[in-house]
């Protein structure tokens, strides 16, 4: 059960072979088992969850099953949930129950799905390692004293230590496809508006985009038929007809342009990442795509722009964590000033107080332009590279991280070589397209790594298509870590 | 161009960060690293290029004038840290 | 002219919405603190703003009205204003900044020499700050969000005025625009719906504008005028003395009559205004604008001159249209009523129904005489069934107090004119017989001694008579 499908844990519930009791207590008695060796999980309340897997066998057993009735599922703490602590990681919501649920947990309940529990992550998403969070760092289930990738990487970590059959993430410059790179799972960041950011704690808004997180890409595009839709209270949520995103997931590869941009072959790419991707992208050929080379000029300058525009954005984002109505509140303070340095000081974590601080300096007066407008011409120029090389392929295929999964503490030190990580992926945040990673072999120390797939707007159903054709001709996404210390 | 401990400072007091001399003296070499590399941004021209400010180009949907929320004070402020008759509470405020 | 003050006005008009300018939480004016501050409102993690089209509808109207389309920008953008301050739950606050949706226009005031027009800046769309309550507790400031989020229309004009008199007579001009002309704010000032800041100056006439101090909390057209008058004299004084103006903003104190210096501003501001990444831009079609237009109330000036036509005065015809609603009750009815009984129905409304309204504090739409009714009374008087004094004084009131329709009155109390001719001749006769002296004196030349006649005819039918007719029979006999 631990290693089966969302297609197969669904029928094996409905031909009652299982009861979502008895598989929610499964996953709940590994995490138990695991989490103090990997502190995938910032909170879990099985109780909370059996009751839901009771409430979801009864409608089983009425007949009235819906699309993951019964199956449980690990939630990032950055979506808030009725009558759930939700931290984002965070000192400063370490008490915050939140009296409503996110639009993405709305759709999971809508779905049936069981609340397995909430996954750590670097503070407010603010990380490439998960060792951002004030509840600890994630270890890598593949090599404990390895990071999982961040900042969903208590998410990946789950899937990949099979403590939950399916997780959502958050991804603002990386942050669900690099994780699923490092930890050996598939994960899908979708075009930007296609999943409401209602309920998702905002790190930068123009940026973040929820998404699924599981062994497979066919288990993501049913996770995505879930999260995926239109939702008024989120006014850059997209109005459109909905889709069925698995409909295309068995059409053969044949004829598909694979773009192949070089800029991500050069300088900095691991040698073992880099042959693992050959290798991959060599498998693809076998399938009957077409491989085109492919050129994004302008990528080089992603991590610049995007450590100007998203840290401008949190700053803002963050300012509601003042102390007043929720969340820590210094307790002792001369007066309201010194209530709101010392709250701010104590509850935000180095690595967040430091993206407001750069996010408030390129935003103050005089460096509005030299900065903040600089790039958001920038993120133009990314775009356009983007549009131009859709011209020639349909999607677009290298590696999701430069290299497999660093040791814990490598980087925390210092924090451009930790941005850099995230080279490859936030051009895709900047463009607001939709990309997503999956396994693809083994690099040195048999840690995994990531293929990184782009695809033009909305096309999730293309990429989908692409990953399961391939994973169905590797295994890669079945491999699992052996012996986890407990 | 490096940034001043000065700069540091002032820019931690409009974000209300309280911040040691020591912290302040640290971030600042950080923050002068991490803006060497945002400053590659610099050598490229960008000259009358439209900026981008959305992750999509999108247009503002607007909502119908309805009162939609009901009170739901007792629900909010059960998180709160400081509140009496009905009002969140914060050191006095000197005008 | 030794010195000239320059002043411009920064004013926000709150909108007439029923909810928030970002949410669905109402925007009614004194529930119980925090009853109307939703999980948008009071900035909860996670959630995010949605656009009233209420409240951008009503600054298209104002744009309209004070320059037509062509002052109405096709795309606006929502920016984020921050700062810290316990009632501003975000930390910052949405605003417009370098696109705002309404750019130029004026508004025409009248000034001791004529007509003068007051140049705008920009008008912009955004949301109100939440309210501190800095005297329920001792050592605590107790912060209330039923005000956060409320939709405002921060209006700007051109440093145009040179006298707190102008600068009061541009407010006015603005008051009665907004609330009476295109209804998009209920003007309560009391309430702070409407509330102007003045950016105050002075300098030699001709010469580069001076220093300015930007004056808060005018919440009423007298402090405003007080405050630019106080602030004016003292910077004259600072100059005068070779002293030098500081930039700052500055609090006028009603209780004291001055202006101060806000100390707890003196930190250098750096708002780091920038696009607000949760709401795309706001962009305004042209069918929009259109519809817009149509559905715009004709202005209380066109009304007016129609009221005019009518055959009514001018100063009538203004008191008429003094408000929308005055105007939305008065119109009409005028319009329908034959052209006689149309001064009749002016007086009415301006007279015995105005202070009716005003004894008991009624705005003329909840009027307890409604205009059917008014115009059932006129035609009573103009077929001669009652006098015109009789309707003011009598069936008027009766009217007011819910005893039923006009005839329904005349008819329980009696009040039906005397019009049978042979009737009134009788006792006009009695009237000439029992005051002989009278007769005399009038014959000799006194005309006062004739209305002493009519009145002593008048009291003999107990007011019923038709006066009119009165007057031609005594005339008559007397000249007989």
């Amino acid at each position: 059960m631990l290693n089966a499908s969302l297609k197969e844990l669904s029928a094996a519930l409905a031909q009652k072979k299982i009861s979502s009791a008895e598989l929610t207590k499964l996953f709940l008695d590994r995490t138990s088992r695991l989490n103090r060796a990997l502190n995938a999980f910032i909170t879990v309340e099985a109780e909370k969850s059996l009751a839901q897997a009771h409430a979801a066998d009864e409608l089983i057993a009425k007949g009235e099953a819906k699309a993951l009735t019964g199956i449980p599922v690990a939630h990032k703490d950055i979506f808030v949930t009725k009558g759930w602590r939700t931290t984002c990681g965070s000192k400063m919501l370490s008490n915050f129950v939140s009296p409503y649920d996110a639009y993405v947990i709305e759709r999971f309940n809508d779905a049936g799905a069981v609340i397995l529990g909430k996954t750590n992550m670097d503070e407010f998403a603010m990380g490439s390692s998960s060792e951002t969070s004030f509840y600890g760092p994630v270890k890598n289930p593949w090599n404990q004293e390895r990071v999982p990738g961040g900042s969903s990487g208590g998410s990946t970590a789950a899937i990949a230590a099979r403590m939950a059959p399916a997780a959502t993430g958050t991804d603002t410059g990386g942050s669900i496809r690099q994780p699923a790179a490092l930890s050996g799972v598939s994960g899908l960041k979708p075009t930007y508006g296609l999943v409401s950011r209602y309920g998702m704690i905002a790190f930068a808004s123009s940026l973040d985009q929820g998404g699924p997180i599981a062994k497979s890409a066919e288990d993501l595009a049913l996770l995505l038929n879930v999260m995926a839709g239109f939702d008024g209270r989120d006014s850059t949520s997209v109005e459109r007809a909905s889709e069925d995103y698995r409909r295309d997931l068995d059409r053969p590869l044949a004829g598909l342009r694979v773009g192949v941009p070089k800029e991500h072959f050069g300088q900095g790419l691991a040698s073992d990442v880099g042959k693992a991707i050959e290798a991959a992208l060599a498998q693809l050929d076998k399938l009957g795509a077409k491989r085109v080379s492919i050129s994004l000029p302008n990528s080089g300058l992603s991590v610049p722009a995007y450590y100007v525009i998203a840290p401008a954005e949190a700053s803002a984002n963050l300012s509601r964590f003042d102390g007043v109505r929720y969340g820590h509140r210094a307790k002792e303070y001369r007066d309201l000033a010194d209530m709101y340095f010392r709250t701010r000081a104590e509850g935000f974590g180095a690595e967040v107080r430091r993206r407001i601080l750069i996010g408030t300096y390129v935003l103050s007066h005089g460096y509005y332009d030299a900065y903040y407008l600089k790039a958001q011409k920038i993120r133009r120029l990314i775009a356009d590279d983007f549009v131009a090389a859709f011209k020639q392929c349909d999607v677009i295929a290298g590696p999701t991280a430069p290299t497999a999964a660093f040791k814990i503490g490598a980087k925390a030190a210092d924090p451009v070589q930790m941005y850099l990580n995230d080279i490859y992926t936030i051009p895709a945040n900047l463009a607001g397209l939709p990309a997503m990673s999956i396994p693809c072999g083994f690099g040195k120390d048999d840690l995994p790594v990531g293929l990184h797939i782009v695809g033009n707007y909305f096309s999730e159903a293309k990429m989908l298509n692409l990953a399961h054709q391939y994973q169905k001709a590797t295994d890669w996404h079945k491999r699992e870590p052996a012996g986890i210390r407990p | 161009m490096p940034l001043s401990l000065e700069e540091v400072r002032r820019i931690a007091e409009l974000a209300r960060i309280g911040i040691s001399d020591a912290e302040a003296a640290a971030v600042q070499a950080q923050l002068n690293d991490i803006f060497e590399l945002i400053g590659r941004m610099q050598r490229v021209d960008t000259e009358g290029v439209e900026p981008m400010s959305h992750g999509q180009d999108l247009k503002l949907r607007l909502r119908e004038d309805f009162v939609t929320e009901r009170d739901q004070r007792e629900r909010f402020q059960s998180v709160a840290p400081k509140v009496e008759q009905g009002l969140y509470l914060v050191p006095k405020v000197i005008e | 002219m030794k010195w000239e003050i320059v002043i411009g006005l920064e004013t926000h008009a709150q909108l007439s919405t029923a909810s928030k300018m970002f949410s669905g939480a109402s925007t009614a004016f004194g529930a119980a603190p925090n009853t109307q501050a939703s999980a948008v409102d009071i900035a909860l993690p996670g959630v995010l703003p949605v656009a009233n089209r209420g409240a951008v509808e009503r600054a298209i109207r104002f744009g309209l009205a004070i320059g037509g389309e062509k002052v109405i920008n096709r795309r606006s953008v929502f920016a984020r204003k921050n700062y810290f301050y316990p009632d501003l739950p975000k930390g910052y606050q949405i605003s417009q900044y370098e696109l705002p949706i309404v750019k130029g226009g004026e508004i025409r005031i009248l000034t001791k020499s004529g007509e003068k027009a007051i140049r705008l800046t920009r008008a912009h769309l955004e949301e109100d700050t939440g309210k501190s309550l800095h005297e329920a507790f001792r050592d605590s400031s107790g912060i209330d969000l039923n005000r956060a989020g409320v939709p405002l229309l921060e209006i700007v004009s051109e440093p145009d005025m040179r006298s707190a008199e102008e600068a009061v007579a541009y407010a006015r001009a603005l008051h009665f625009l907004v609330v009476e002309e295109i209804e998009i704010c209920d003007g309560n000032m009391q309430e702070g719906s409407f509330r102007c800041d003045a950016n105050v100056s002075v300098r030699r006439p001709g010469g580069p504008l001076g220093t300015r101090a930007e004056i808060k909390n005018l919440n009423s057209f007298r402090f405003l005028e007080r405050a630019i008058e106080f602030d004016a004299k003292r910077q004259i004084e600072i100059l005068e003395d070779g002293g030098k103006i500081v930039q700052e903003t500055r609090l006028y104190d009603s209780d004291r009559d001055e202006t101060r210096s806000m100390r707890t501003k003196e930190e250098a501001h750096d708002y780091r205004y920038f696009p607000d990444p949760d709401l795309p831009p706001l962009v305004v079609t042209e069918e929009w604008i259109e519809r817009i237009k149509q559905s715009m109330p004709e202005s209380l000036r066109a009304q007016r001159d129609k009221i005019v036509e009518l055959g009514l005065s001018i100063q009538q015809a203004n008191q008429l249209t003094g408000s929308r609603n005055t105007s939305t009750f008065a119109l009409p009815l005028l319009v329908d009523a034959p052209p006689k009984e149309r001064p009749i129905l002016a007086n009415w409304i301006l007279g015995p129904l105005s202070a009716k309204l005003n004894e008991e504090n009624l705005d003329i739409k909840d009027s307890k005489v409604k205009p059917d009714l008014l115009r059932a009374l006129s035609k009573r008087v103009s077929d001669g069934t009652v006098s015109n004094s009789s309707a003011m004084v009598e069936i008027l009131p009766a009217m007011w107090n819910g005893e039923g329709s006009p005839d329904e009155i005349i008819e329980k109390r009696g009040l039906k004119q005397l019009s049978d001719a042979g009737a009134i001749e009788k006792i006009v006769d009695q009237v000439l017989a029992a005051n002989p002296k009278q007769v005399e004196d009038y014959r000799a030349g006194k005309e006062k001694a004739f209305n002493s006649l009519v009145g002593q005819a008048m009291k003999a039918t107990q007011g019923k008579a038709n006066p009119g007719q009165v007057n031609e029979i005594l005339k008559r006999k007397l000249a007989g």
